[in-house]
């Protein structure tokens, strides 16, 4: 945008050339200049502001050894790569890197494939179907600590109504959230069911655009329900779906608010994922910790940049064949 | 052509100048909240404190203007929950714009002042003599004193008298462990159910471990003695043989509330502050001591706020700071303060006895604070939330089976000294 501006000022004294040509000449680049200046400002200003301002913090904080005396009196000591190193050899790292991968890639899958089922399914129009459409971006529209809170009581294990129904089919008690095994598998489903309307939605949208005379042809060739899915909508759709893949992962990534609210991170470390273990090391208990908090939060944020060209690169490549 | 884009550059322009604007207003903001502090004689103080039930209408707000009006001064009330509390001061100490007045949970005292950003009471010439040594101690870090406790509360063992009758158990029986828990077994065997309590993975968690941790004679520098690991088999033993429900894991102290309000249970523990809640409930509803191992009261965690004055960079406020403090920790003060809260004990003998006259019914949760000991005592100071971390941990993986007892505590002591060495 900026560029445009400038080139289009640029070029204005060239259209007006009847004018004594010198002073214009020499006032012109300089305004233009400022006026590109201008323009760039506020972006500037807003992005050193909220963007690079809280990320030099951030790196500054992990490579400094906050302790909470040096963090109110300002004299942290610099340590370079220490933090990470702690962090890395900290036995809570295999488990949360393991336990944020599954999380992610579970809630992602089943996030996508249930989102694309439903989109498909409400493709077809029927009556109601706006009505039921709706109806399934309630967990969106829900506040978390709502729908946690909600997941947390019905995953009770002496009192949830997960349990009793298991128990009125003759099923043993599973203590959900407060076993090591089921910890994880719990906040997962939780999420899983949260992120449903957010694929429907752009999955949906997704489907509007591809042309209903090409399922048309389609079926005019004998394709089935199942081979024009295979056939058109799913290869037409890669776009789409790319990017609702990307962004749930990156949503995912960064999820502390469900699984604090059900199960702290806990039994242990057996629901903690990185950022969870980040948010705990910095607000989790009365002993702030930033240095190694932001050390983690780093973590988290190269591994979504890897994603994120990881995706840029995959679009070139498409863009190009 | 011309028009278009001038217009766009005009509007650029002003733009650019109402974010200069809207900065330049920002820091100035920040300026004059510094400017006030710097002026020494204005007459707006500010108070932060971890009670955002209490709003502008409550007893307390009017409680605290009040003494602000003694002092001649206005009282800029600002509250937040105990955690963000804690984490908004040290961001002001920061940034050099601390509130005159600090409430807070006694355990953050210690990390407080660890940061220099709090003044002795010595400083201040306040006289703490009176105050509960018990009490008093959390805020004591190497020997100074960093602020005053404005009440106290703890914990007890609350018990359903409906239920204890109908299995035939007495409250006055239990006096050690293995009386509750045959006072337990008795209770599930009746078909009620037994216990609950707190085994959240927070700070809540220790604090309702500590009074068995402490029951058992166990120190917090040593999380792996053999009478912590009986302490840990006493809760895991319960679950195992179902007197307390495997949801304590991920129970706070509110739920472990509702849970006994509704009348299932025969124990609970909780604090003082459910005391009024306890009388308005269903059933009847009683307390006992928590019991040692061995008999005796078990020395249970002291809760509740301290009143503390963060470092200014201008000492002349400090007068006045001093008057609003002293308003708020006189007997009648105090006793005032505990009714205003229904579930504050006094931190001094003369504001207890004071107390219990008004209402007899507080003497066991005087006697109960009388012998609770503060979790940063012991000189723990600021490592106590580190160590209170692992311990935590440590429950929480025994309670679950992901590890035995002692296994948990000995990760859970090596763990501690890492982190506090």
């Amino acid at each position: 945008m900026t560029t445009t501006e400038a080139l289009a000022t640029a070029g204005a004294p060239s259209g007006v050339d009847r004018q004594p040509p010198r002073p214009r000449r020499r006032r012109g680049p300089a305004v233009s200049q400022w006026t590109a200046v201008g323009f760039a400002a506020p972006l500037l200003v807003y992005l050193i502001l909220f963007y690079v301002y809280p990320l030099w913090r951030n790196i500054d904080l992990s490579v400094h050894d906050y302790t909470i005396r040096a963090f109110v009196q300002g004299n942290a000591e610099f340590v370079g790569f220490e933090k990470y190193a702690e962090v890395f050899s900290s036995s809570t790292f295999p488990t949360a890197l393991w336990n944020t991968a599954v999380f992610t890639v579970v809630s992602i899958v089943f996030q996508y494939a249930i989102g694309l089922a439903l989109a498909v399914f409400f493709r077809s129009g029927f009556r109601l179907s706006g009505l039921l459409r709706a109806m399934f971006l309630v967990p969106w529209l829900l506040p978390l600590i709502v729908s946690a809170s909600t997941w947390a009581w019905m995953l009770n294990s002496d009192n949830g109504i997960v349990n009793s129904v298991l128990a009125a089919f003759g099923g043993e008690q599973i203590n959900w959230l407060t076993s090591p095994d089921t910890a994880l598998l719990s906040v997962t489903i939780a999420n899983i069911w949260l992120g449903i309307p957010f694929n429907l939605v752009i999955l949906y949208s997704g489907l509007q655009n591809i042309p209903g005379e090409v399922y048309e042809a389609a079926s005019l060739d004998g394709a089935g329900p199942w081979k024009q899915f295979w056939s058109i909508t799913f290869p037409l759709l890669r776009p789409v779906s790319a990017i609702t893949l990307l962004l749930g992962l990156i949503y995912t990534l960064k999820v502390v608010d469900v699984i604090w609210i059900m199960t702290t991170g806990g039994p242990g470390d057996a629901s903690t994922t990185l950022a969870i273990w980040s948010y705990r090391e910095a607000f989790g208990t009365g002993q702030p910790d930033f240095s190694p908090a932001a050390a983690v939060g780093n973590l988290l944020i190269l591994i979504a940049l890897v994603f994120g060209f990881l995706h840029l690169q995959l679009q070139r490549r498409q863009e190009d064949s | 052509m011309y028009h278009t884009r001038r217009k766009p550059t005009t509007l650029a322009a002003v733009g650019a100048l109402t974010l200069v604007g809207v900065l330049s207003a920002c820091s100035s903001g920040g300026a004059a909240a510094g400017g006030e502090t710097a002026g020494g004689g204005d007459a707006t103080y500010t108070w932060w404190d971890p009670y955002p039930q209490h709003d502008d209408s409550s007893d307390w707000t009017g409680r605290v203007q009040a003494c602000g009006e003694e002092a001649g001064v206005t009282i800029e009330r600002t509250a937040y929950d105990t955690t963000a509390l804690t984490n908004q001061a040290l961001l002001a100490a920061q940034e050099g714009t601390s509130p005159d007045v600090i409430l807070l949970d006694n355990p953050a005292v210690s990390t407080l002042a660890d940061t220099g950003m709090l003044t002795t009471v010595e400083e201040f010439g306040l006289d703490t003599s009176a105050i509960d040594e018990n009490l008093l101690a959390a805020g004591v870090v190497d020997g100074e004193t960093y602020g005053i406790p404005i009440g106290a509360n703890t914990l007890s063992l609350y018990y359903n008298a409906e239920v204890l009758e109908a299995a035939g158990v007495d409250p006055a029986s239990i006096t050690d462990w293995e009386s509750l828990t045959a006072a337990l077994k008795t209770v599930t065997d009746n078909g009620d159910k037994g216990i609950t309590f707190a085994g959240i993975g927070t700070e809540e968690g220790s604090f309702q471990f500590l009074p068995w941790f402490w029951g058992a004679g166990a120190d917090l520098r040593d999380l792996d003695s053999p009478e912590a690991v009986a302490a840990l088999e006493l809760w895991t033993g319960w679950l195992e043989e179902g007197y307390a429900p495997n949801s304590v894991i991920n129970n706070s102290q509110n739920t472990v509330w509702e849970e006994f309000l509704t009348g299932d249970f025969g124990f609970a523990v909780n604090g003082t502050w459910q005391v009024d809640s306890a009388a308005g409930a269903d059933f009847e509803a009683g307390t006992v001591q928590l019991p040692g191992r061995d008999g005796g009261v078990a020395p249970a965690p002291t809760g509740g706020e301290f009143i503390m004055a963060p470092v200014q960079e201008v000492t002349e406020r400090y007068d006045v700071t001093r008057q609003i403090v002293e308003c708020m920790t006189t007997p009648e003060g105090f006793v005032e303060t505990a009714n205003t809260f229904a579930y504050y004990v006094p931190p001094t003998a003369d504001g207890q006895a004071a107390l219990v006259e008004e209402k007899p019914e507080l003497e066991p949760w005087v006697e109960a604070v009388r012998n609770a000991k503060g979790r940063t005592s012991d000189d723990l100071g600021a490592d106590y939330p580190v160590i209170s971390e692992a311990l935590w941990t440590a429950v929480q993986n025994a309670l679950s089976g992901a590890a035995t007892p002692e296994e948990a505590l000995t990760t859970a002591q090596t763990e501690a000294e890492t982190a506090t060495s």
